[in-house]
Formats: structure tokens, sequence, C-alpha cells
């Protein structure tokens, strides 16, 4: 899809002068601002090509998710006592637990496959894909059909991340206090 | 764009930013007549008829205030703040349809300023940026009682929104579109025909549970009663914007007024069928004895009526809510939120997709 150059270059623009100022800024909060109006504009860059789907998500997951970044450079992981204490869990639990999620993530992906997918005949062209109903259709489409394992296996990731990150931040407050 | 769509689009979105402006002063009159009639007191009721003109005063005493900027503040987030804070409120509106189509010499209308085919994406995206607003007013307060109140505010909305997005699920599972107008179109249809009355597929009726939520989800998401831990005179003084005087306050309040419109319509566009007409009114439009354009503009002015009214009464829900529940304590509301909306939320995802497979929606 050709984009206008007058929107490339303004958004380009804009989103090379934003993230020179995350680098840049001595406070980290205003360097978090910067880099939402980062994602701003790149949203602006996807919208302008007619991706709106794409721009959407863009302020939706990077945009919006930023502000947990904001309260942990704020609170600085000043996390509080832990309501649910894994240590005291057994070992069968615990590997109980990551099977039955691993089985989970399984089944869904065999009861995703059989659904029907979507006649892809002559690739991603813009005219294709408004044929088959456009840009959110195909792409949950494919998502959920022909993608569904890689689609499963990253949000497992994902979550393992952020099990990792709360993990290693419990660890340095058990540490200093 | 020839002239009539030019017309027509300017005429939308100069309603819609009028109604915008305009329900704010109507709503804090609303709100203070409406709690003293609850707690059996008079009220406003000295300027003009019935007290109406008192929020023209108070939009007079903030303009003419001093704006004082205090000296221990960041001066371009402080300044910058209302200003986030009052625009999200104003754009989500832009995709929400008022009233369904209609034809103008060949020219098909729709009462909708942007007809987005991710309607709802965009809304939950505008949203989850009305929180920056927030902890921007109150990081660059400089204030400890401010930047708590911005940090409660912000825990608050991303809790809740979790679960406000997994019962827009829900609804988007049932009427499978994101698209808010084709979302409205699909509530026309009758779910049950119970000898004379036919009960419509409204939101509310297919998604009961996921009507609650979202409910619940939108007064934290709006911060308003019983959900108003981000201001509380006896703990934070008065939260994020403690340090904002004159017309930058009045914009927070603006911006909190604005978003419980937009809430309440989200509301009846979700789950009560949008500008789908009343019960009753269908018959009262057949009984007028018009024809041809006259009745073309007579179901739109219905439809408008329609919307316009289910909008009200979930705006007087949210007054009506603020002056008979007591406010939660935080971790109360941190419960709530993780421990039984976002489960409830997931068993009503559960429930929907069984529903559909099974062939019951």
């Amino acid at each position: 899809m050709a984009i206008n150059p007058i929107a490339f270059f303004v958004f380009g623009g804009a989103a090379l002068a934003f993230s020179m100022m995350v680098v840049l800024k001595k406070n980290p909060v205003a360097s978090a601002f910067s880099l939402v109006m980062v994602f701003f504009c790149f949203a602006g860059i996807y919208a302008s090509m007619n991706a709106h789907l794409i721009a959407i998500l863009q302020i939706l997951v990077y945009a919006g998710a930023i502000m947990v970044l904001f309260i942990f450079v704020i609170m600085l992981l000043n996390a509080d006592e832990p309501t649910f204490d894994l240590r005291r869990t057994s070992n069968v639990v615990k590997a109980g637990a990551v099977a039955f999620g691993l089985a989970f993530v399984v089944m869904l992906a065999i009861v995703f496959k059989k659904s029907n997918i979507i006649p892809l005949n002559a690739g991603f062209s813009s005219e294709e894909v408004i044929k088959l109903g456009g840009n959110s259709k195909v792409l949950s489409q494919l998502m959920f059909s022909k993608y569904i394992l890689p689609f499963e296996l990253t949000s497992v990731l994902l979550l393992a991340a952020i099990v990792g990150a709360v993990a290693m931040a419990k660890r340095k407050t058990g540490k200093s206090s | 764009m020839d002239q009539i769509e030019l017309i027509a689009m300017s005429a939308k979105i100069a309603l819609v930013v009028v109604f915008l402006l305009q329900v704010v002063p109507i709503m804090v009159w609303v709100e203070r007549r409406g709690s003293a009639w609850m707690q059996n007191r008079t009220g406003p009721n000295r300027v003009g008829p019935l007290g109406l003109l008192i929020s023209l005063c108070d939009a007079l005493k903030f303009f003419t205030k001093e704006d004082r900027t205090p000296g221990h503040v960041n001066k371009f987030y402080y300044t910058l703040a209302p200003i986030v804070a009052v625009a999200p409120s104003f754009i989500t509106f832009a995709v929400i349809p008022f009233a369904s189509s209609i034809n103008i010499d060949g020219h098909v209308i729709q009462f909708q300023i942007a007809n987005l085919n991710v309607g709802l994406l965009y809304i939950l995206s505008v949203t989850s940026i009305s929180v920056y607003g927030i902890i921007m007013a109150g990081w660059s307060s400089n204030n400890k009682y401010a930047m708590f109140g911005s940090l409660r505010s912000t825990a608050q909305m991303i809790s809740y929104e979790l679960s406000m997005g997994l019962s827009i699920v829900g609804i988007v599972m049932v009427f499978s579109s994101i698209e808010l107008g084709q979302i409205a179109t699909a509530q026309g249809a009758t779910l049950l025909q119970l000898g004379p009355i036919a009960i419509p597929k409204w939101g509310v009726f297919v998604q009961p549970l996921g009507f609650l939520i979202f409910l619940t989800a939108s007064f934290a998401e709006t911060n308003r009663l019983p959900f108003d831990l981000p201001e509380g005179e006896s703990e934070i003084v008065a939260g994020y914007h403690l340090e904002y005087g004159s017309m930058r306050m009045a914009l927070f309040f603006m911006a909190e007024y604005i978003n419980m419109t937009v809430a309440s319509a989200f509301i009846a566009t979700l789950y009560f069928g949008g500008w789908q007409l009343l019960p009753g009114m269908t018959f009262i439009l057949n009984h007028l004895g018009l024809e041809g354009m006259g009745f073309e503009w007579a179901r739109v002015a219905f439809e408008l009526a329609s919307f316009s009214l289910k909008m009200v009464f979930f705006l007087w829900f949210f007054v009506w809510v603020r002056w008979t529940i007591p406010r939660f304590r935080y971790d109360q509301l941190m419960d709530l939120g993780w421990k039984v909306m976002l489960p409830l939320a997931l068993v009503n995802l559960f429930v929907t997709g069984f529903m559909i497979y099974s062939g019951v929606i």
C-alpha cells in the first residue's frame, strides 16, 4: 500500500525526534511520555497506510501498556506482601499446573486448527484482503486457524516473561528488607 | 466528498461537540439537585428556574478566578495534563452511532462521525490513553498527595480495563463484529417471541453477566463513586488535581462528566440496542401517517430520541449510584477487580462460547 510522502515524513520525523527525547531526557517519567508519543507516530504511519487495525492495536497494546511501566518506574518495584506463597505449594501441584497449562494450549491449538482456513489465493494484496472482509477479519481468522500454535506459544512466552519479572522483583525486595 | 456530505459531516461534528460541552453544566446541576432530593435537602434553587443557572455561575467563577501555577511543579507537563485529560473524552464519541442512516438525494448519511471498521477497539484504546492526563497531573504536581491520587487512579483503571475488555469480547462473539454500527443494527433482531411481546436481541438479554461486569467496570474507569478512590478528602485531599485551580481544575471536572456521558452512550450502544427504537415507538411511528422523506426524518428523530433516552437513563444511574452506595476501601476495590470481576468475566466468556457452539444464541 502506497503511503502519502508528507504523512510519512511528518510522522517519521516526529517519531525520530521523540525517540531522541526518550534517550536524552534525564527524567525517566519524561522519557516514558516521549516513548508514548513515538508509538502514536507509528500508529499514524500505519493509519495512513490504511492498516487501521494495526494502528489501533499499536495504541491499545503499546501506548496503553506503557502505563504499567509508569507505575513500575514511579513506585520502583515497591512490591507488597504476596497473598499467595508459591514456596508452600508442593512440587506435584506446581508440575501439575504446568502440565495442565501446556495441555490446554495444545488442546486449543488442535481445536482451532480444525476451523475453516480462509482461502488466500493471491497473497496479501490489499484488494485480496478487502475482498475477504477487511483487515480485522482476515487477521483474526488467520491468527486463530493457520497460525494458532505460534500465537499461543508467543502468549505463553510473554506469560513466562511476566512471571520471571515478578520473581526477580520479589527476590530484590526480599534481600533489602 | 461533495456538498451534502460536507454539510452533514460538519453538522454531525457540531452536534456532538456542542452536546458534550452542554452535558457538563447540566449534569452538575442534576448531580446537585439529585443528591439534595435523595438526602431530603433543597439543593441549589435560587439562581434561575429550579436553580438551573447555578452551573452558569460556576462556569463564570472558574473563568474569572486567578490561574496560578505553583512554583514547585514541572511547568510543561503541568500545563499539558488538563488538555490530555479532556481530549480523549471528546474523541471517543466520534465512533458512537446515535441513529441509523438516512438517504438524501442518493447520499447515504450515517449518524456517526467516523465509521471505523475497528470502532470497538478504537474506544478501548482511547480509554487506555485517557489515564495519561491523570498520571501526568499527579506526577508533574510534585506533591505526594497528588502522586498517590494518580497512582491509585492508574492502578484502578488498568485493573478494571481487563474485565471491561473481556466483557466486551462476549458482545463481539455474539454479534461477530467490532463495528459499532453493525452491533447496533444486529440488536434489532428478535431473540424471543412471547405471544405479542417480542424481546429484541439487545446485548443485555444475551449477555446479562457481561453487562453487569461492564457496568461496574465503567464506574471504575470514570472514577465515579463507589470507586472514587483517586480523590479522598480525609486521606489524600483532592488527589491528582490538588495543585490545580480555576479553569484547569474545571477541565478535569469536564473530563469526568464527559467520560460519564461517553460511558453511558457506550452502554446504550452495546447492551441496549443503541438507536433501536424503544418498545412502543415503532407503533407510534407507523400510526403518524407520514410517508416518504417525512417518514424517514421522523424515524431518525425517534431513533435519536431512543438513543438519548437510554443514554440519559444511564447518566442518571451514575448519579443515583453515587448517592446510594458508600465508597469502597482501596484494597476492597482491588480485590473486587482481580478476584471477582476478572474470574467472572472469564466464566462469561466460556459460557458465551459454549452457548454459541451449541447454537443457543
